[in-house]
């Protein structure tokens, strides 16, 4: 017995039936190919999402008031005024949380600037004069309001590209004047057009410093969210930690049940958008798989065909000292070739339209959409299609192996 | 040497519940080495004979040994193992595969044996050289005649040289002068490498080829007896 012979007499036995064999395999190419189609464009966004969010920075925390919302019903607590100046100092602290190298507080909302007779509804941010850093935007004009200006509570602003050109058109802007709830604040820095490319759309915000927003816009004393980068990747979790004893001392908890805040880093946020996206993944493709059984169906319909019309085949091949096995062997190879090569067209076919998927986005629709073949998903779907011819021939080749010798020789 | 020994050997169909008794109490020894030709009208049971001995078919009563062996305590492997490396087969339909050349199937019967593959396609050579068939090598059967197709089938019954040939009806499906040189194979054959060989035919002109024959009627032996005047096959081949 041998399998090199084995298979070529299998695919002998696919060739001689070219056109049958092509229309067989055609649902198992499909199948394969939605697959790796919808993998392909799940770890593309999955790419495109953890890429957004570690342009914050694999380094940064971000406090947020309330206690981690354990369900989504569970939001009660996520509009708190908890975080205020004092979390800022004690934070600050280096005997608190030494690995602190940054700490900037936030203050958000949505409110209309208007200069002269242009209106514009935008989000306004209170920041501090490390916003540049940590969020990796520098004004291409003018600049950022500096660590006086957030401790005088000076009225400048810094104005995304869209608000300049909503406001101000093709004319100079700084220097000039807007109004934010009645108030006037000069614009010192316009922010170059970034797109969609950050968690925030910094092309449609104004930053203000946080005292400003605080007082004279928000009219509030409390922060939105505490931003915090650690000094070193590897010491965010400590950092965590730290800011969590930190953070209970300053407002008397004892009981970690109570926390009236709570730390995400951007490995959290990663690691939860991640598993969405998994999740989101494995169901379509679970839809697909449903097209891989049809088509497996089709496969075991073909071979049954074809045992039945090779009927004296398997017998002349029994009278001359075929085993069961052997017979077996023969029509499973069959099958598996079948599938197989669907399966190698699927992968094909589907990295040839993912790549035409992530073309579009990337250049018509203009995301920053990167192409991503998962490789793991080729192989799974390599294999998937070999199991499902495995599986599928079983029982037409079972009934091949089980035919008397006689009987078969004698099938009209 | 007893090759084969058969004895009450009974063989019934059961076909939607009506019984057929295709053999009755068959006893029968054959030689190795011995010529044997199986003679009867249609429905004697000559085929169901055949196939009892060449391992293609099950017998219902009665005992059956081969190479001093009986069938029931064989496993089905090495029934396999016996029909390809012990039996020859040679049909009256020839059963070729189609669309593949005369030199892959006589090779058929390699591929399931343990012969090493780089030694097959010398055997094959030579079994298709043995019947003069080495100019259509890489013809299909469908290019081929009746007799050519029978020549081809008679290569690949003897490419693993078994001891025993079964030719049921070989030539039946074909003319005279065909068949007269398929007979003459089968002689040499015998003659040449002691090849014991087992042939069914319903011809007493065929039969006289043989060295015994023995005639079977309504699934009983009525006659088993040495053939006097036998004839030369090589007399009537030009």
């Amino acid at each position: 017995m041998n399998l090199n012979y084995s298979l070529k007499t299998a695919i002998t036995g696919l060739k001689t039936n070219k056109s049958r064999s092509v229309l067989t395999i055609l649902g198992i190419v499909i199948g394969i190919a939605a697959i790796i189609l919808i993998s392909s464009l799940g770890a593309g966004a999955q790419a495109l999402i953890i890429g957004q969010l570690q342009g914050m920075g694999t380094k940064t925390i971000t406090i947020l008031p309330g206690r981690q919302p354990k369900s989504l019903m569970d939001a009660t607590q996520i509009f708190s005024d908890s975080l205020v100046n004092k979390d800022l100092d004690a934070l600050k602290k280096k005997t608190n949380v030494p690995h602190l190298a940054k700490i900037m507080p936030i203050v958000f909302g949505a409110d209309s600037v208007s200069a002269g007779s242009e209106s514009y509804r935008l989000t306004i941010f209170g920041a501090s004069d490390s916003v540049a850093k940590i969020f990796d935007i520098y004004p291409d004009k003018g600049e950022f309001f500096t660590e006086e200006d957030v401790r005088s509570k000076a009225d400048v602003v810094v104005i995304g590209s869209k608000v300049k050109k909503e406001l101000f058109g093709s004319s100079e802007a700084i220097g000039r004047k807007i109004r934010i709830k009645g108030k006037s604040f000069r614009v010192i820095g316009i922010l170059p057009e970034r797109g969609q490319s950050s968690m925030q759309n910094f092309d449609e915000s104004a930053i203000v410093p946080y005292t400003t927003a605080q007082q004279y816009i928000f009219g509030i004393k409390y922060f939105h969210r505490l931003i915090i980068e650690a000094d070193a990747d590897k010491n965010v979790s400590q950092t965590v930690r730290d800011i969590e004893i930190t953070l209970r001392n300053s407002h008397d908890i004892t009981d970690s049940e109570k926390d009236d805040f709570h730390a995400e880093t951007s490995t959290d946020i990663v690691a939860r958008l991640g598993i969405i996206t998994n999740v989101l993944t494995m169901f379509l493709v679970s839809v697909a798989a449903i097209s891989l059984i049809v088509g497996g169906i089709g496969i075991m319909n073909i071979m049954l065909v074809s045992v039945t019309e090779r009927t004296r085949e398997i017998g002349l091949r029994k009278a001359l000292g075929a085993t069961e096995e052997n017979i077996l062997l023969q029509f499973l190879l069959e099958s598996i070739a079948l599938t197989g090569t669907g399966g190698v067209f699927g992968i094909g076919l589907g990295a040839v339209l993912s790549f035409f998927v992530s073309f579009i986005l990337g250049r018509v629709v203009s995301m920053n959409w990167q192409f991503a073949f998962p490789l793991s998903s080729a192989i799974i779907g390599l294999a998937v299609s070999a199991l499902i011819g495995l599986v599928f021939g079983l029982y037409p080749a079972r009934k091949a192996a089980k035919k008397s010798p006689i009987d078969a020789l004698r099938y009209e | 040497m007893k090759i084969i020994e058969v004895k009450d050997l009974c063989k019934i169909y059961k076909d939607d519940g009506t019984e057929t008794s295709a053999l009755q109490g068959i006893n029968l020894n054959i030689d190795k080495g011995e010529f044997v030709a199986i003679m009867g009208p249609s429905g004697s049971g000559k085929s169901t004979l055949l196939h009892v001995l060449g391992f293609l078919d099950k017998h219902t009563n009665g005992t059956y040994l081969f190479n001093g062996k009986k069938f029931d305590d064989y496993t089905d492997e090495q029934v396999a193992h016996i029909r390809n490396k012990e039996m020859g087969f040679v049909f009256q339909m020839f059963n070729l595969l189609p669309r593949t050349s005369v030199f892959d199937n006589v090779k058929l019967p390699l591929f399931y044996s343990n012969i090493p593959a780089f030694e097959w396609d010398k055997l094959a050579c030579e079994a298709i050289e043995s019947v003069g068939m080495s100019h259509r090598m890489h013809h299909e059967p469908s290019q081929l005649s009746g007799g050519e197709k029978q020549r081809v089938a008679i290569a690949r019954a003897l490419v693993l040289n078994p001891s025993v040939i079964f030719a049921d009806e070989p030539t039946g499906n074909l003319d005279s002068k065909s068949g007269q040189l398929i007979m003459k194979i089968l002689q040499d054959l015998h003659e040449k490498h002691g090849n014991t060989i087992i042939l069914i035919t319903h011809e007493t002109f065929t039969a006289d080829h043989a060295g015994r024959i023995i005639k079977l009627h309504d699934g009983k032996i009525i006659s088993d007896q040495k053939v006097k005047n036998r004839i030369r096959a090589e007399d009537f081949v030009k």
